[in-house]
């Protein structure tokens, strides 16, 4: 079975965002850029489910700038296969996104999709379900543990009352959450090794895929700062403040 | 046109973040619609007609819509979205799991985690974990939005006299079975609507000394949170994340104890109203949008704190 993984660049975690002062966005000039944490989740266990011998072969996907090339390179070197960057400067929507996703897995035909469940610099939230949707095929969101046992494919998920199992019909579409598993560093001889590995250089065009923005960005503002507040000396000025000041116990 | 919200509920009990979603609603169109999907959940449709503002309640009454999976909840929207200019769902894990699959078979771009209606087709919304605020207009036909509903005031959940209508619902598309929950014990308040919540961070060092926690807050009447670093070290369960990837809370008043404060975990938390923190580290982050910090080895903090409590007059 192969396994397609897209994989996202997005601005570091670490990275504090500073919006830019003419409101069209947030700073991304010389800020780190790294790969979507949940999208190194959805990397690590596909080399997973290959090192267990249910996987063939990994297919790392990454649309946007040049620069996402690097970004399928760090997937490459984790231990996926094969690249396909999908080069484009258009700021795409999870709906674009999902659509060039089906175009290409009408060409590779994998029998399983792994993304993250939300990238952190729009934090939508949404690539997942709509592949899974276009595709219909089932979706496994924000799962913490997959078992793929006669042709169908138990998701445990993270769910907001504990965990929730679900069985699925496949080919399917996972989305990860945080506890899935603990991502791989990659060593410096994959890390060479990844150089040589191949990647397919693609336009939205070749899919055929429309990207004219449904959603238009009017302005993009900081919010509103908290007021720095004030130290208490002990517990005991603590809970008084709390009762006689700000009255909420 | 009318607009549609979808109940927020567990076949028993109608969640109190469906009447702020019905608010969002509210401030899209006059006329607001709310649909029950789950399973004998007859008393959720009860309670959805008294949510005042409400026009009219659907219920799609079907064992397939017991544990609101996407594959059949999509389905259902799908045959209903002809009707409306726009559907809302909470931005729970459950309204994050259908609504995009019915925004992409609708072929429209979901707007997710509004907090804020400016207008019919313009929305603002957190980016980059709550660091800056976008406004975004749409303009799809149909109108995909899930709610952060601890920015919306709640609607009243009682004198409304909404009319219920039984509909028939949609076939299951049957590629997906639910098989268990392992949900937790709910002898707390649920942590997204309570009034109070203390969270215990990395500070707390291990699972064990999570009961200090659960004593300040059980005299609080409060619910329990943690930050990410507590459940990856599995000090707690997953549900008790607090952050930019697991739940938005908004409490009259959040305690984080031991916990230092980074970008991910305020993005959870910085709309309460009053912040405390307790950490021994005076640097920490968590000091910059805390009301109230009180620099201190919580180990120490904690038992003292349950001890003050216990001092104050009963209300």
């Amino acid at each position: 079975m192969k396994v397609l993984v897209p994989v996202k660049r997005v601005i570091d975690y670490n990275v504090k965002p500073r919006v830019k002062a003419d409101k069209t966005g947030v700073d991304l000039n010389n800020v780190k850029m790294s790969m979507n944490p949940f999208d190194e989740i959805a990397v690590e266990e596909a080399i997973r489910l290959k090192e267990a011998g249910t996987v063939s072969e990994i297919v790392a996907v990454s649309i946007g700038l040049q620069q996402a090339q690097e970004t399928i390179r760090t997937a490459l070197a984790m231990g996926a296969d094969r690249g396909i960057l999908v080069k484009t400067e258009a700021a795409l929507e999870p709906l674009h996104v999902a659509k060039i996703l089906k175009a290409i897995v009408a060409e590779e035909s994998p029998g399983l999709v792994i993304l993250g469940k939300q990238a952190i610099d729009d934090d939508c939230n949404q690539t997942g379900q709509m592949l899974a949707a276009l595709l219909g095929w089932p979706q496994g969101t924000y799962a913490s543990k997959l078992a793929i046992a006669d042709g169908k494919l138990d998701v445990t998920r993270e769910v907001d009352g504990g965990l929730q199992t679900i069985r699925l019909n496949m080919p399917a579409v996972v989305t990860t959450d945080l506890r899935l598993n603990e991502p791989r560093y990659a060593s410096l001889p994959n890390i060479m090794k990844a150089k040589k590995k191949p990647i397919d250089e693609k336009s939205p065009a070749d899919y055929g895929v429309d990207v004219t923005p449904r959603l238009t960005v009017l302005e993009v503002v900081e919010p509103a700062k908290r007021q720095a507040g004030v130290k208490v000396a002990d517990v005991a000025e603590l809970v008084h403040k709390l009762r006689e000041e700000a009255g909420v116990i | 046109m009318p607009v549609l919200v979808v109940a927020d509920h567990d076949n028993a009990e109608l969640k109190t973040s469906t009447a702020a979603a019905v608010t969002a609603a509210l401030a899209i169109d006059a006329e607001v619609h709310v649909l029950v999907a789950g399973a004998s959940c007859g008393g959720v449709a009860e309670a959805s007609s008294q949510v005042a503002g409400v026009a009219k309640v659907l219920v799609a009454d079907a064992p397939h819509y017991a544990e609101m999976l996407a594959e059949p909840m999509a389905a259902l929207l799908v045959g209903l979205s002809d009707g409306y200019s726009a559907i809302l769902a909470v931005a729970n894990t459950d309204g994050k799991n259908f609504m995009p699959r019915l925004a992409a078979l609708k072929d429209v771009s979901q707007i997710s985690d509004i907090t804020e209606v400016k207008s019919a087709d313009t929305f603002v919304r957190p980016i980059y974990a709550g660091n800056a605020m976008a406004t975004v207009r749409s303009s799809d036909p149909l109108k995909v939005i899930t709610v952060r509903t601890t920015t919306f005031e709640k609607a009243a959940m009682s004198g409304g006299s909404a009319g219920i209508e039984t509909i028939a619902g949609a076939d299951d598309p049957g590629l997906s079975s639910f098989v268990e929950n392992a949900l937790s014990e709910q002898e707390r308040p649920e942590l997204t609507s309570a009034r109070i919540v203390v969270s215990g961070g990395r500070g707390m060092q291990s699972g064990d000394n999570f009961p200090l926690i659960y004593a300040v807050a059980d005299k609080l009447g409060a619910a329990v949170g943690a930050s990410r670093a507590a459940v990856d070290a599995g000090f707690v369960p997953n549900e008790f994340q607090v952050g930019q990837t697991g739940k938005v809370v908004a409490p009259e008043l959040y305690v984080a104890v031991g916990i230092s404060g980074a970008i991910q975990h305020l993005a959870g938390m910085k709309d309460s109203k009053v912040i405390v923190a307790i950490n021994k580290d005076a640097e920490a982050p968590i000091f910059q949008v805390a009301d109230y910090g009180l620099v201190a080895d919580l180990f120490k903090a904690l038992p003292e704190l349950a001890e003050e409590l216990d001092k104050l007059p009963k209300n």
